[in-house]
């Protein structure tokens, strides 16, 4: 039997849409407002906040592994923050005087250090509750089963998902390098020789080796962990929840320690930068093609052992890469930010056709997407699989854009998304990170040849009824 | 100082910028994404019978395939029954059978060999080597075989060593197993002839004659191999020493994939006013008839009373507005957002014949890998989708509101069809295709909602077989089967378990100057 279904009348007429202006996003609205509606899509968000739960002897890499994960998750725009215990500790007990305040047997310093662990946690209600965070890292040791049912319980009382994550290394040289990376340097040993550093912090972890007991895979059967086995050798996976505990474990699992550097600059002058336009699919000017050449001697001077050379779809880039004369591979998601119907325009020229736009740009860079084209926001989504293949690399040289380039540092240097559109990225300077310590060391190098400015300043004014002559005061010269 | 030749030319075809001069300096040609190996892959599954090794096998595969990686199952199971055409009973995995035995093996050295070829001289990427492999002697013969055979390819004058990983499924659960064997064993051609009890205790002999000899990966001793082990479908996981990018891509992959039963419904969204025009892109709304249909789907997903479900939408108006008539709260994807026809959006057929005849005739050489001026591909389409087919695999009940490309590439992945056939998957206005995972693969329904709407569909041209791609003969853009090739002597049809109606209305190559569709009652599975 055939059901027909256009002759039902309509119980309640569809709402209707309207485009928000900054983002483009379509969304329902009544009486000239934008209802409440469920956000566009970045990740998919539950709506419970997550707790990560660290847990380790010290010097396995939690910090570390905090810190980094924290980076990446507020990159790709989940808001998440760490909570690091034993900076509570710090000050609380202003003086650090060596290895017996971490006794067991000290009762004192159990008393301290428990409660600071419930600061801690407070602090974390307070971020996940009032002040919209949406994961919270808890950087511990939390090496005793009853410590972990007291964090357990705190969630549950909250409603958050809870997700361990366990660092396990018995490897004696990864150890003595985590010293000498990140606790040599520590507010507790800043008047400690190298020596007495070292012999205070092994003794300190003694103090906790009594007493830990690793997650069980039969005794913790029922939660949800990845254990970290050996620097990332090997993992256990137990119940991975929902969406973002299976993003943090694949992030976790291509991330690594060894040394490498990670060359970033973008494509040599184009002869639209000559002209002042933005976009567009033109190749190298000459002083384009020169820089192309000194990046070739550059690279060749850096001896970079195995480098990789990535570059986008476009013919600048590939160009670039052509003159270095050792192999490279092509990503579209590399390519420059979308400018959609402004694609080839001078700024004066948007000014003139689409002051609007112009002026909604200037207030909110990062979330701003040109009519038929992308904002940054939409590049950090395009860029993340880059980013993922950049962790598990070692030795890269990415040759990009503008735009593409600033997401990349910003993840790198791990700068917010107000930060981000601002970021300087000039012509023919080649910034080169390497990973020390928690961060990221950059070298700044420019390649001596001259081009033109491509970076346009935040001007003063941005309001939509703003002059042209104030929109445009920020504009880099061109011909 | 001179400067280096840099002259460039871009690839008509896929609008890629390669160099004027031969160069091998840009190994990837073609393609939005690098692929980051240059050696071939073997994946060796590991475990009793029942643990669900084939369907991952066919799984894998099929994933791996569609995000342009060559892979193709090798299962020993089916060399067995070609060479022992009869299959008497359990006795034949007797421990000690000594002439089964030798039969075994002379099938697994065969499989190997066919294994070789498919690297060698198919342009296989990946090989997943399908059977119990549950001694430690018999991996000891495929890892010496992996690395004993170092091929030379043609191009390129240096030989690759083949790469393994493991794959293992450990499962004590009785209840798993029995619904395992129920789905999959029952109709497997070695019980045709037997009633259901039967097969039953036969095959459960059967894995008692495994576990006999059944030496599972062991963290010490194999610590040195890459592997991952599947605990209990899915609830834990051990994952040691993942060597490259395709193996960290298989692990996120076989980790997010689940066996409960779920239903995934793709439509696009109703009628727009570019439909109605004949002009491809653009941001419009929807027609009266597309209105019309979107309350219909109303209706239709509420009569479906389906638990939990998620509604997807792309960024555009005319997904969103389709999706607002449902009356429950949706999430909007960019990631699902028609193809980008760039210089061509908005514009009718004939006006891009008039505007832009080689592009149109370029387009019709080779749908998959065209890309559009300032535009997309379809292939490009696949990468991005490729995380929206990942969060699918995560979920459960979804309805997933998008556009003709998009929804081709998503039916393309569920039904493991190549990239010659997904360009012209047949995906008309106002009807929905229910998805139920069965068996080894996809049950599809089509269902239309009889609201009539405009025929979008453009078939291949009359007469023509596609041309070979002219991108350059590198060996990763040449064969891109992206579908799972036939596994070794076993019909493809029925592992797919597709009916063969929706298969008929699916597949039927039409011609240009095409008529409205058909209505598809007689599918439509649902019944007042």
């Amino acid at each position: 039997m055939m059901t027909s279904y256009e002759d039902e009348p309509m119980e309640t007429s569809p709402r209707e849409l309207t485009q928000n202006p900054l983002r483009k996003i379509w969304m329902p609205y009544k009486n000239g407002l934008p209802e409440k509606h469920i956000a566009q899509r970045k990740v998919c968000m539950t709506n419970c906040p997550t707790l990560i739960v660290m847990v380790g002897l010290p010097a396995r890499g939690k910090t570390y592994i905090s810190k980094k994960l924290t980076r990446y998750l507020n990159w790709i725009g989940v808001p998440t923050k760490e909570f690091n215990v034993g900076q509570y500790r710090r000050e609380c007990v202003k003086i650090y005087k060596n290895f017996e305040f971490f006794r067991p047997d000290n009762e004192e310093g159990l008393k301290i250090r428990r409660q600071c662990a419930l600061t801690a946690l407070n602090d974390v209600r307070e971020y996940l509750g009032v002040e919209g965070g949406q994961v919270a890292v808890f950087d511990a040791t939390n090496t005793t089963r009853d410590r972990r049912h007291t964090i357990m319980k705190f969630a549950e009382q909250n409603d958050y998902k809870v997700f361990f994550v366990e660092s396990v290394c018995e490897d004696p040289n990864v150890i003595a390098e985590n010293i000498v990376q990140v606790k040599l340097g520590s507010p507790d040993y800043i008047d400690c020789s190298t020596e007495e550093a070292i012999e205070d912090f092994m003794k300190r972890i003694k103090c906790y080796e009594n007493s830990y007991q690793p997650l069980n895979e039969v005794l913790d059967r029922a939660l949800s962990y990845i254990k970290i086995m050996d620097v990332g050798q090997r993992y256990m996976v137990n119940r991975v929840q929902d969406h973002i505990q299976s993003r943090i474990v694949y992030y976790l699992m291509n991330i690594h320690i060894t040394p490498r550097s990670i060359y970033l600059c973008r494509h040599g002058e184009s002869d639209l930068n000559i002209k002042g336009r933005i976009g567009g699919d033109s190749g190298l000017s000459t002083r384009g093609k020169e820089f192309a050449q000194c990046l070739g001697s550059f690279i060749q001077e850096q001896n970079i052992k195995d480098l990789k050379v990535w570059t986008s779809q476009m013919k600048r880039t590939i160009q670039t890469a052509e003159s270095l004369s050792v192999p490279y591979e092509q990503w579209k998601a590399l390519n420059e930010i979308d400018a959609g119907v402004c694609e080839e325009m001078m700024y004066e020229e948007i000014q003139d056709h689409y002051p609007l736009e112009f002026a909604l740009r200037d207030q909110d860079k990062y979330r701003y997407r040109y009519p038929k084209g992308e904002s940054y926001e939409d590049l950090v989504q395009r860029l993340e699989p880059v980013i993922m293949e950049l962790e598990r690399q070692e030795n890269v040289l990415v040759i990009c854009h503008q735009a593409v380039m600033r997401c990349l540092l910003a993840y790198f240097l791990d700068k917010s998304a107000d930060e981000l559109p601002y970021l300087k990225c000039p012509l023919h300077t080649v910034l080169k990170l390497t990973p020390v310590a928690y961060g990221c060391k950059v070298e700044s190098i420019f390649l001596n040849v001259e081009a033109v400015n491509t970076h346009r300043d935040r001007p003063e004014n941005v309001n939509i009824s703003r002059l042209a002559e104030e929109a445009l005061l920020t504009v880099p010269a061109h011909q | 100082m001179s400067l280096k030749h840099t002259e460039l030319t871009q690839n008509p075809l896929q609008k890629i910028w390669v160099p004027w001069m031969s160069s091998k300096l840009n190994r990837r040609r073609g393609s939005s994404v690098p692929q980051f190996t240059n050696s071939p892959t073997m994946i060796v599954m590991v475990g009793l019978p029942a643990r669900g090794k084939t369907y991952i096998s066919k799984k894998l595969t099929r994933y791996l395939n569609w995000i342009g990686v060559p892979t193709k199952v090798f299962n020993v199971g089916q060399y067995r029954r070609d060479a022992v055409r009869t299959y008497k009973n359990f006795e034949f995995f007797r421990p000690d059978n000594e002439e089964a035995m030798k039969i075994r093996r002379a099938c697994a050295l065969s499989a190997l060999k066919d294994v070789g070829t498919y690297f060698m001289l198919e342009h296989g990427q990946v090989a997943v080597f399908d059977a119990t492999n549950t001694t430690r002697e018999r991996r000891e013969v495929i890892l010496s075989y992996a690395k004993d055979n170092g091929y030379k390819v043609k191009w390129f004058s240096y030989s690759r060593h083949t790469v393994v990983f493991f794959i293992e499924s450990i499962c004590d659960d009785p209840e798993i197993i029995a619904e395992n064997i129920k789905q999959v064993k029952l109709s497997s051609p070695d019980y045709t002839d037997c009633d259901k009890e039967e097969a039953v205790a036969d095959f459960l002999k059967r894995i008692e004659c495994y576990k006999v000899t059944y030496v599972p990966l062991d963290d010490d001793k194999d610590s040195h191999l890459s592997y991952i082990k599947i605990f209990n479908v899915g609830s834990r996981y051990l994952v040691n020493r993942v060597q490259d990018h395709i193996q960290s891509r298989i692990v996120y992959y076989l980790m997010n994939i689940h066996v409960t039963p779920r239903t995934i419904y793709l439509c696009r969204h109703g009628e727009s006013e570019l439909n109605l025009l004949g002009r491809i892109g653009g941001d419009s709304g929807l027609s009266r008839n597309g209105s019309k249909f979107a309350a219909a789907l109303g209706r239709y997903i509420k009569s479906q009373n389906i638990p939990d479900l998620k509604v997807w939408t792309s960024h555009m108006k005319r997904t969103i507005q389709t999706a607002e008539a449902l009356g429950v709260p949706y999430e909007q994807w960019k990631a699902l957002n028609e193809i980008d026809a760039g210089v061509c959006e908005e514009l009718t057929y004939e006006e891009i014949q008039a505007n832009y005849p080689e592009e149109f005739a370029l387009r019709d050489q080779d749908k998959y890998r065209y890309r559009y001026p300032k535009g997309e591909s379809y292939e490009d389409l696949v990468q991005r989708l490729e995380p929206v087919i990942m969060e699918l695999e995560r979920q459960e009940n979804v309805l997933v509101t998008c556009h003709q490309a998009v929804m081709r590439c998503l039916l393309a992945y569920f039904l493991d069809k190549s990239a010659e056939e997904l360009p012209y998957l047949k995906c008309p206005l106002h009807t929905v295709l229910k998805l139920t995972p069965v068996a080894y693969g996809c049950k599809v329904e089509s269902v239309f909602l009889n609201v009539e709407a405009v025929n979008t569909h453009r078939g291949r041209p009359a007469g023509d077989e596609p041309m070979c791609s002219l991108v350059s003969p590198y060996r990763h853009t040449r064969a891109k089967p992206m579908a799972s090739p036939t596994p070794t002597r076993a019909p493809r049809l029925q592992d797919l378990g597709v009916t063969s109606l929706s298969l008929q209305v699916l597949q039927c190559p039409e011609r240009s100057g095409q008529s409205i569709p058909q209505s598809f009652e007689i599918n439509a599975s649902f019944q007042q």
